[in-house]
């Protein structure tokens, strides 16, 4: 049982992560990453939400009829997301404002309805409610190696403190002003991925189809 | 045979009343019920957060405003440590009535609240197409200002303002000089249009350009406005131009608009006539505005 919630809680850090292997939640990935204190808070909600989901749906999985069991979800999560909501407008009202839409923007996260009916409508409260924290913890993860890189290079800063002093206030960085675009994360991502899938190697998707022999420019040895 | 069907489920929810949850998963009643009793957890849920926080949340939102009025008038800027509520102190509140553009005793200062008198029919004014620039339908006929006292000579007023974007209603705040004309400052607090494009609104290096821009023209005519293009010094009447935000052409129209409206006639026009009006400036530093205005 020990090794079970460990699984349902490590799991999705590197092996199963919902960015890097399911390519879930990337709109948000996106549009929070500029600022680390940002993104910190915005993986915080997202974790609370997946969490309780997870758990409020396993707890009456087995009286959801099928029928409506995709609104069912969609309820408690959409409820759970503006209490979230809530709170952070009563205790983190500046992060709030940056975060405006994104916030009620995770009633959309697919991580969150994914993981409602992928695991909490067959499992267990408790580990539904592990699973829902390490799904949440596997977002974070990648949401700070992206937010980090972001704000590091393009505004010199973490945490809003001055790492690299940039040339406008008399130091020496010149801020990359494409980590604050969000093609940046997209790239971020990306090498993510790539450095995961190259540690996995098992996680490499089977290729949807390949080049013929003939289309291939001759190189010594074949490509594979 | 619909009919039977019907009375059996009637029967089968007064033989299950107590243990609904046996019935199969499937079946009409209990997935009425189930749907009722979820939505009764999640709105009590919901309405209890949202009944427990709103305390802490009206204090952030009114702190907010506190922080946008200090920062308009440049004192957050000069002073170190002080908390928020402190520095306010410097700062005195008063109420004006918007038709005479005299200061007004009927209600208390401290405790007005503007933007909720603007829906309250015994303030409300309405306000018809013509006049309605920054299109926001009516506005209270009091206003709060925030004024900046250097011993007995006001040195800046703060004045609310709102108006229509893009997507929503930008409110703001609009810091005059003591010859109501100069901008020494403009902020906006409160708004949902696009991040990245209208929402520059809120960019401090925008609300810079602000500073030092004229509401009035050579004549004493009301001529600020947002244009589109870059304003240098060789623009003519560049005191008189902001140069837009780009990207977000309707949205600079709305700051435009609002301006208009709030220093306009209808809106703060009679106050800052009887302010510029109200004894020649015994200052040196307004004497350099005089010729202009």
């Amino acid at each position: 049982m020990a090794s079970e919630a460990k699984k349902a809680l490590l799991e999705p850090l590197f092996v199963n992560n919902p960015i890097a292997l399911q390519i879930l939640g990337i709109c948000s990935a996106l549009a929070v990453t500029t600022q680390l204190s940002v993104a910190l808070i915005m993986c915080l909600a997202l974790t609370a939400v997946t969490a309780f989901s997870n758990l409020s749906i396993s707890l009456i999985r087995n009286h959801i009829p099928s029928s409506i069991r995709i609104i069912v979800q969609m309820t408690i999560i959409a409820s759970l997301v503006i209490v979230v909501d809530q709170v952070l407008k009563a205790y983190a009202y500046q992060t709030s404002k940056v975060l405006a839409v994104f916030v009620g923007l995770i009633i959309t996260n697919c991580i969150v309805m994914g993981r409602a009916e992928a695991y909490a409508m067959k499992n267990p409260p408790w580990p539904s409610f592990l699973d829902g924290i390490g799904n949440g913890l596997g977002y974070s993860l990648i949401l700070i190696i992206v937010a980090t890189i972001r704000e590091l290079f393009g505004s010199g800063t973490l945490l809003g403190y001055t790492i690299l002093a940039p040339v406008s206030q008399g130091g020496w960085y010149q801020p990359n002003g494409l980590m604050l675009l969000a093609p940046s994360a997209f790239i971020i991502i990306g090498l993510t991925i790539w450095a995961i899938r190259a540690y996995y190697p098992e996680q490499v998707e089977e290729p949807d189809f390949e080049l013929q022999d003939a289309h291939q420019t001759p190189v010594q040895g074949g490509v594979h | 045979m619909p009919r039977p069907k019907k009375v059996f489920m009637m029967r089968d929810i007064g033989r299950y009343q107590q243990g609904f949850l046996n019935l199969p998963n499937d079946n009409m009643a209990k997935t009425i019920i189930v749907a009722t009793l979820l939505c009764l957890v999640c709105s009590i849920v919901v309405s209890t957060s949202a009944t427990l926080l709103k305390p802490a949340q009206v204090a952030n939102k009114l702190l907010d405003k506190k922080k946008n009025i200090l920062m308009v008038s440049g004192i957050s800027a000069e002073s170190g440590e002080q908390s928020v509520d402190e520095l306010f102190q410097r700062i005195e509140t008063k109420v004006v009535d918007m038709s005479s553009g005299q200061y007004t005793e009927e209600v208390d200062a401290a405790t007005f609240d503007q933007r909720r008198a603007a829906n309250d029919p015994q303030y409300r004014v309405d306000l018809d197409k013509s006049q309605d620039i920054a299109q926001i339908g009516g506005r209270s006929k009091f206003a709060s200002v925030y004024l900046v006292r250097d011993g007995d000579r006001v040195t800046k007023y703060i004045l609310p303002v709102k108006g229509y974007g893009l997507w929503s209603t930008l409110y703001g705040f609009i810091a005059l000089e003591s010859d109501a004309s100069t901008v020494s400052g403009i902020t906006f607090y409160e708004h949902k249009e696009t991040p990245g494009l209208g929402g520059e609104i809120e960019n401090p290096r925008w609300q810079q350009v602000w500073i030092g821009k004229q509401l009035l023209d050579d004549q004493g005519r009301l001529a600020l406005q947002v244009v589109k293009g870059e304003v240098t010094e060789v623009t003519p009447q560049a005191e008189n131009k902001i140069d837009g935000l780009a990207g977000a052409t309707l949205t600079s129209n709305g700051v435009s608009n609002l301006i208009s409206f709030w220093m306009g006639d209808n809106g703060f026009g009679p106050y800052l006539e009887r302010i510029r009006s109200a004894a020649p400036q015994p200052v040196s530093i307004s004497s350099d505005y005089s010729n202009r205005g």
